[in-house]
């Protein structure tokens, strides 16, 4: 019969729209992985910046010497001579991952190196993400909202930011498996099944792993379940969701060495810990509710009342004590920074000279979500017609990360994902409007609509959904030409049918309208293809340690870094000690394999400081604390030459500000004419005579025979000196890297000069003395 | 130059060591050739037999100090009196000891192909090559020095036999010459150095001759190369390079200058070399230029149809002392060096670096055969040590044979064609392939067996029974909806007629889509009542029971109130009532149906939902 046929049909129209996501979620995780492909096929398939490198040498220590060795590295390689315990300072979630990837690899012959796995590693989890993100979104509002979100953020720029072929970083990983675990979380509160619950609670367990991040999961998981208590959804699929979690998550967390009993006294984790108490509270509540009569109830209501404000003082009390007790409130410097955007400025200026710690700009934000921007809001108004448990935690998503990209540039990458999901559901839900307004009126259509329907609504994003809604919309459909002839009565049919029709049939918005609907909208998402393309080919693919320009004469290659650490891997003794500018850290040790004073990790504020100092002092002074140090050489980036800016000069302030944190002799002000940083003739003598506008400047006159620098576009101002306690060893082609040698102290000399020497300093300490005020150390 | 005067001691002692045989030099010729780092001596030797017995061999006696350094020796006889005249042939050479020879020598027998009977004479040439005898002096420089070498060797050609009549030339590099020895005949041309013709030397006779010289010639050496060749009979020969190369020249000391460096190349880093060539073979393709940290971008190449140049750049200019490491690899098309002979197929591909005026101390190539080869064996130009292993690459089970040979003191001489034999199965190429076939097949398999078995351990326990149950409730409850659902569209079907009425005014058919639409209701609930009855009685469906039992109820009383309202405006028209009458009469009625498929809607959305 026609009927069965029809249930049949539309089974095959399920299957086939179910066939048609899987090949379409194929597709997406072929469009993430490639679109970050651009940098290895532009550049080469090479590890990119500062931190990555420090990844990638941890994960050959872990290939090489296996798990056990690695849990308990002790690095002696930087932060000479403290050394660095890596096993436990280090969130070992990535490195495990490439690890494990390359051991499958090797254990089935196929010989990929360590390098490019690592390389490799980012592109996979995005498109892992996206899947994740599909997962995520169908929880929330259906395939088509799925499939959309998936396909944006495949090629989100954020997200591809972070993710290019090369950059091999714990964000990486760590936004997979935060949209994963919030997936899981989701699942949860939907079906209120405990086994997604613990995989929820294994989901959270590798975030920890990976990423600091996690403590956006944990606080914000809570601040829904709080959400949902006090709007009255409190059911047990929400107990469900949230108690394993916070139990079985924080002893996981605990089991991570980075993390260990923080999972339990910082302030950070309290929140949660606050939720898991109410939430037993309204469970008990809802409880005997369930077992008292109303009268009953409301006698145990009082007691339970005054009860419970007891146990919450007290609780409070305790919380507060703990909190008080620790120096910084329980929180990390960089949370505070969150809390507080003007927190780092103030205190920490080692977390505010990163610029990934900047709070972003206006343009940056069309930068890194494009189109998007315009759409989340669409899509928070999707979410609430009609709101469910679901779609409240992604508004909630939204609103906080909005709030935490507008802190931290770094964090954009939090807002990504939630933008793209929220953009996923307006897209699908406008496309499922206006797609389904045309169909209506489009008079062709109507016969044929119902062989037709499974493939025009695979056209559109929108699959499942529409095949599913087909039926209904058959009979709709069918009154529709019928109407259109009887223009007159128009308005009283559509009184009646308006009425008559479900809710969700009423948006029926002109044909042309929605044409011109759908043009713009596809033009829209074309025009976000074409900027997510452009940013992953020229903005975000840029290794940072091969630099290219175009020139008239076809494309230059400045690979001045790798030089340098080329040098010093082949030409230095391999336990000799490199100072430099903490930036270079990670890739001295690396790429160069020596053995460094600094590195990024920054956790020893008073060694920056050291070296931030010695950078600042004059040559001698600079010469005895490299050599207390027992540094042999000194290693400066200089981009005056070929004009490449962010070189040590421009940083040269951060390192007067964080030396004269901890050493009061540097001044800031020493260095600056009148509140304003210069190298030229205006230059004060501090700046002229400190130990890095030597290094950098070194013989740099004669080049030009001026002396300008292309970075700074001024003349110099101390051009002809020569350096007495250094020497310089290695220079690279461009001048981009400069090695100087510490020189030998000089045992003769220094008997004859004895007597000189305290000639020299009496009639220089009067010098001195008048200029003291100036500089102590002139 | 201590030693100079050590060796001078020895050498006396062994002058008066009695001739070995009757054989008589009667004209050598040397030339020794110091442009380069390796040092290339050419002599050309008359051998004349001077005794009865026949001689089949001939010994040639290097110092042992120089013998050291010996990286080549290749002697060929040349037939027939005339000089560059007839075929040369090259003869085998191997070290002899032989009773009664002084100790600080080596010697190398040169074999004759047939007795040299009495009064018979050959020439013999022979080429030597030595690495390392330049030796830096001074051996620190700084960057704006010049490289000063010294060589030293006899003036006098050192032999067991005794010499008629020679002489010697040195080719210097053009450039100054620092001091040279000089012994009687001796003269300069140019930037070559004479010496003799001297006349009847005894046998071991030696007179020690020392040249310092300026050298700016690369002393580009690699302490370690390790070649890989691998064989794909899919088409392709991978040859990857590993290079651990230094300038083995004076050591550059004090500061390096880019400054210098760039504004006066030659003058500032004289000593220095900044690039190398390597020649690799026709169609060579994807070739790359690495090290551990990456891609070395600077490199050219260039190739037309009998050679590939690359041109490779290391990151910094090398000076002296300075040490670097690198790789290069590249793949050639397996016809030009892979061929087949009697069943065996064999590789024919060159043995030594392609860099020119490199030299390696220790070089081992290892060929990587396809997975299933046997029978293997190796048939070198020259000694070489050479043993087996394997190595595991993609997808392999066994693993890959891999012929590993090795060699020190390799100079470009040495860079000739070796072979390398071995069977293969060609069924063997199909194995990969057919083991990711069938593991994807098993996985899909796998899949397929997965969704359609029922993995549940126990099929009796209770919570299974439940599932079961519950899944059934829930087909039912589906098929009430979708029955519910037909309904709906009939009655969307009368409504629709009655538009049609409106429009047309055609009673009949009106009262024939009735008709219709009676028929297929009654069957529908004829349809439904088993459902509900199963419904009933499964005690799963006890909670939805109720709302299913009210969706039913109210679709009744819809499908009721829709039938009066038919009726009603039917009869209406068949009395040709004005339109405003008949909405007035079912105002009220149509108030009902609306509100009534509201909730019918609402119910349905709610079990949809479950």
């Amino acid at each position: 019969m026609a009927a069965s046929e029809d249930s049949n049909q539309s089974k095959i129209r399920t299957a086939f729209g179910g066939v048609l996501a899987f090949f379409i979620l194929v597709l997406i995780g072929v469009l993430a992985f490639s679109i970050r492909l651009f940098s290895v096929i532009k550049y080469e398939s090479v590890i990119h910046e500062f931190d990555p490198y420090f990844n990638y040498r941890v994960t050959q220590f872990l290939t090489k010497n296996g798990i056990y060795d690695f849990w308990n590295w002790f690095d002696d390689r930087t932060w000479y001579p403290l050394g660095r315990v890596i096993g436990g300072t280090v969130y070992p979630g990535l490195t495990l991952t490439a690890g494990s990837i390359w051991w499958i690899l090797n254990s089935l012959n196929i010989p990929l190196s360590v390098e490019t796995v690592c390389v490799f590693t980012a592109p996979i989890f995005s498109a892992n993400a996206a899947w994740a993100t599909y997962l995520l979104t169908k929880e929330v509002k259906g395939t088509g909202a799925g499939l959309t979100a998936a396909a944006l953020l495949a090629m989100v720029p954020s997200y591809i930011s972070r993710s290019v072929a090369g950059s091999y970083d714990n964000e990486a990983v760590a936004i997979f498996a935060l949209i994963f675990t919030f997936y899981l979380y989701i699942k949860t509160l939907n079906t209120g099944s405990l086994f997604y619950a613990t995989l929820n609670a294994i989901a959270y367990f590798y975030m920890v792993c990976s990423w600091g991040g996690y403590t956006f999961i944990i606080n914000l998981i809570p601040m829904h379940v709080l959400l949902c208590i006090v709007t009255g959804r409190y059911s047990s699929r929400l107990y469900i969701a949230y108690a394993p979690l916070v139990v079985l998550g924080t002893l996981l967390a605990a089991l991570v060495p980075v993390v260990g009993f923080n999972a339990v006294m910082t302030s950070e984790h309290f929140a949660s810990f606050l939720v898991f108490i109410i939430i037993h509270v309204v469970a008990l509540v809802y409880y005997i509710k369930g077992i008292l009569s109303p009268k009953m109830f409301k006698v145990a209501v009082t007691l339970v009342v005054s009860v419970g404000l007891v146990v919450c003082c007290a609780v409070v009390a305790v919380l507060i004590a703990l909190v008080a007790s620790s120096p910084t409130k329980g929180w990390s410097g960089r949370s505070l920074s969150l809390l507080d955007p003007t927190y780092a400025s103030k205190y920490i200026p080692i977390i505010a000279s990163v610029s990934e710690h900047q709070p972003p700009t206006w343009p940056s934000y069309f930068m890194d979500i494009n189109v998007l921007a315009f759409l989340v809001p669409a899509g928070i108004v999707a979410c609430f017609l009609p709101l469910s448990d679901a779609s409240s935690f992604v508004v909630l998503y939204i609103v906080t990360s909005v709030y935490f990209s507008g802190v931290m540039v770094r964090l954009m990458l939090v807002l990504a994902p939630a933008a793209c999901i929220l953009s996923g559901i307006a897209l699908s839900e406008a496309f499922d409007v206006l797609t389904r307004s045309i169909k209506f009126q489009l008079p062709g259509l109507a016969e044929n609509s119902q062989i037709d329907a499974g493939d025009t609504t695979s056209s559109s994003v929108v699959t499942q959904d529409d095949a599913a809604k087909t039926n209904k919309n058959e009979d709709t459909l069918k009154e529709r030409p019928s109407r259109k002839n009887r223009k007159k009565e128009k308005e009283h049919v559509e009184k009646t049918s308006i009425k008559s029709q479900i809710k969700k049939r009423l948006l029926v918005l002109p044909l042309e309208a929605s044409v011109a609907a759908i043009f713009l909208l596809v033009l829209l998402g074309a025009f976000y293809v074409v900027h997510c393309v452009w940013a992953a080919a020229e903005a975000y693919s840029a290794p940072s340690i091969v630099l290219t320009s175009h020139s008239h004469d076809g494309l230059h290659v400045f690979d001045d870094f790798r030089e340098a650490y080329a040098w010093l891997r082949h030409n230095t003794e391999v336990d000799d000690k490199v100072a430099s500018w903490w930036d270079y850290g990670y890739q001295t040790t690396a790429m160069a394999n020596r053995t460094v004073i600094v590195d990024n990790n920054t956790w020893n504020n008073t060694h920056i400081a050291t070296v931030g100092t010695a950078m600042s002092s004059p040559e001698k002074a600079a010469w005895e604390i490299f050599n207390s140090l027992d540094v042999k050489y000194v290693l400066v980036v200089f981009g005056g030459l070929v004009g490449y800016p962010s070189d040590d000069i421009n940083k040269f302030l951060w390192m007067v500000r964080i030396g004269g944190g901890v050493f009061p002799h540097i001044r800031e002000p020493d260095y600056l004419r009148d509140g304003q940083y210069r190298v030229d003739s205006q230059a004060t003598p501090t700046m002229l005579n400190c130990l890095m506008y030597k290094l950098s400047y070194f013989r740099f006159v004669e080049t030009d025979g001026k002396a300008f620098d292309r970075v700074r576009r001024t003349e110099i101002g101390k051009k002809h000196f020569k350096l007495t306690h250094f020497e310089e060893v290695f220079t690279t082609h461009h001048w981009m890297v400069r090695i100087y040698k510490l020189k030998p102290p000089k045992n003769r000399i220094r008997v004859k000069t004895k007597k000189s020497k305290s000639k020299a300093s009496s009639t220089t300490s009067s010098k001195r003395s008048g200029k003291r005020k100036k500089n102590p150390w002139q | 130059m201590g030693f100079r005067f050590d060796l001078f001691i020895v050498l006396i002692a062994v002058l008066s060591v009695p001739v070995l045989s009757d054989l008589i030099l009667s004209k050598v010729d040397r030339r020794i050739d110091l442009t380069s780092q390796v040092v290339r001596i050419t002599s050309t030797l008359k051998v004349e037999n001077s005794g009865n017995d026949p001689v089949s061999e001939v010994l040639l006696a290097f110092p042992e100090h120089q013998e050291k350094n010996l990286a080549y020796l290749t002697a060929s006889f040349r037939e027939g009196k005339g000089k560059g005249k007839g075929s040369t042939s090259s003869l085998p050479v191997e070290v002899v000891h032989p009773q009664g020879m002084p100790p600080a020598l080596v010697f190398y027998s040169v074999s004759l192909p047939k007795g040299l009977g009495k009064g018979e004479s050959l020439t013999l040439d022979v080429l030597v090559v030595f690495t390392h005898s330049l030796k830096p002096f001074p051996k620190e420089i700084t960057q704006a020095d010049f490289q000063l070498v010294v060589f030293q060797d006899s003036g006098h050609y050192l032999s067991p036999y005794e010499v008629k009549f020679q002489s010697l030339s040195v080719k210097l590099p053009d450039a100054r010459i620092e001091s040279y020895t000089r012994l009687e005949n001796t003269k300069t041309v140019g930037s070559e150095i004479k010496y003799g013709p001297y006349e009847n030397h005894p046998p071991f006779s030696y007179s020690p001759i020392v040249v310092h010289f300026e050298q700016n010639q690369p002393f580009a050496v690699a302490q370690q190369l390790v070649r890989e060749i691998e064989i794909s009979h899919w088409g392709n020969v991978q040859v990857t390079e590993h290079y651990k190369l230094i300038h083995a020249g004076a050591q550059s000391k004090g500061e390096f200058s880019r400054l210098d460096y760039q504004a006066r190349p030659h003058v500032r880093g004289a000593s220095a070399f900044r690039h190398l060539v390597a020649k690799l073979p026709p169609r060579a393709h994807s070739v790359y230029f690495r090290d551990e940290i990456g891609n070395i971008s600077t490199s050219h190449l260039w190739g037309d149809l009998k050679k590939t140049e690359l041109e490779i750049e290391p990151r910094y200019p090398m000076f002296g002392g300075w040490k670097t490491s690198f790789f290069i690899g590249y793949g050639l098309p397996l016809q030009d060096f892979l061929f087949e002979s009697g069943g065996k197929r064999f590789l024919n591909i060159t043995f030594g670096c392609p860099m020119n005026e490199v030299v390696i101390d220790n070089l081992i190539v290892k060929v990587v055969l396809p997975e299933g080869s046997r029978d293997i064996s190796v048939s070198a130009p020259f000694a070489v040590k050479q043993w087996q292993e394997t190595k595991l690459s993609h997808l392999d089970v066994v693993g890959r044979p891999v012929v590993v040979l090795e060699k020190t003191n390799v100079v470009p001489e040495h860079d000739q064609h070796f072979q390398v034999y071995y069977k293969f199965n060609n069924i063997s190429l199909l194995r990969e392939p057919l083991m990711l076939i069938s593991g994807f097949f098993f996985l899909f398999v796998t899949c397929i067996v997965y969704m359609h078995v029922d993995m549940s351990i126990s099929k009796s326990s209770a919570s299974y029974v439940m599932k079961l149950l519950w899944e059934e409730v829930q087909a039912a409850i589906q098929q009430v909806h979708d029955i519910i659902s037909r309904c709906l569209s009939i009655h969307d079907k009368l409504e629709a007629s009655l538009r049609d009425l409106a429009r047309t005014g055609d009673v009949q058919a009106c009262k024939a889509a009735r008709k219709a639409s009676d028929g297929q209701l009654k069957e529908l609930s004829k349809e439904l009542r088993p459902l509900l009855a199963f419904l009933q009685s499964s005690p799963q469906a006890a909670q939805i029971l109720p709302k299913v039992e009210e969706l039913v109820a109210k679709e009744r009383e819809l499908q009721e109130k829709l039938m009066l309202k038919h009726t009603t405006v039917a009869d209406s028209y068949e009395k040709k009532s004005g339109g405003k009458e008949i909405e007035n009469r079912i105002a009220s009625q149509q108030q009902k149906i609306v509100a009534l498929r509201q909730e019918v809607d609402d119910l349905l959305d709610y079990i949809d939902e479950i």
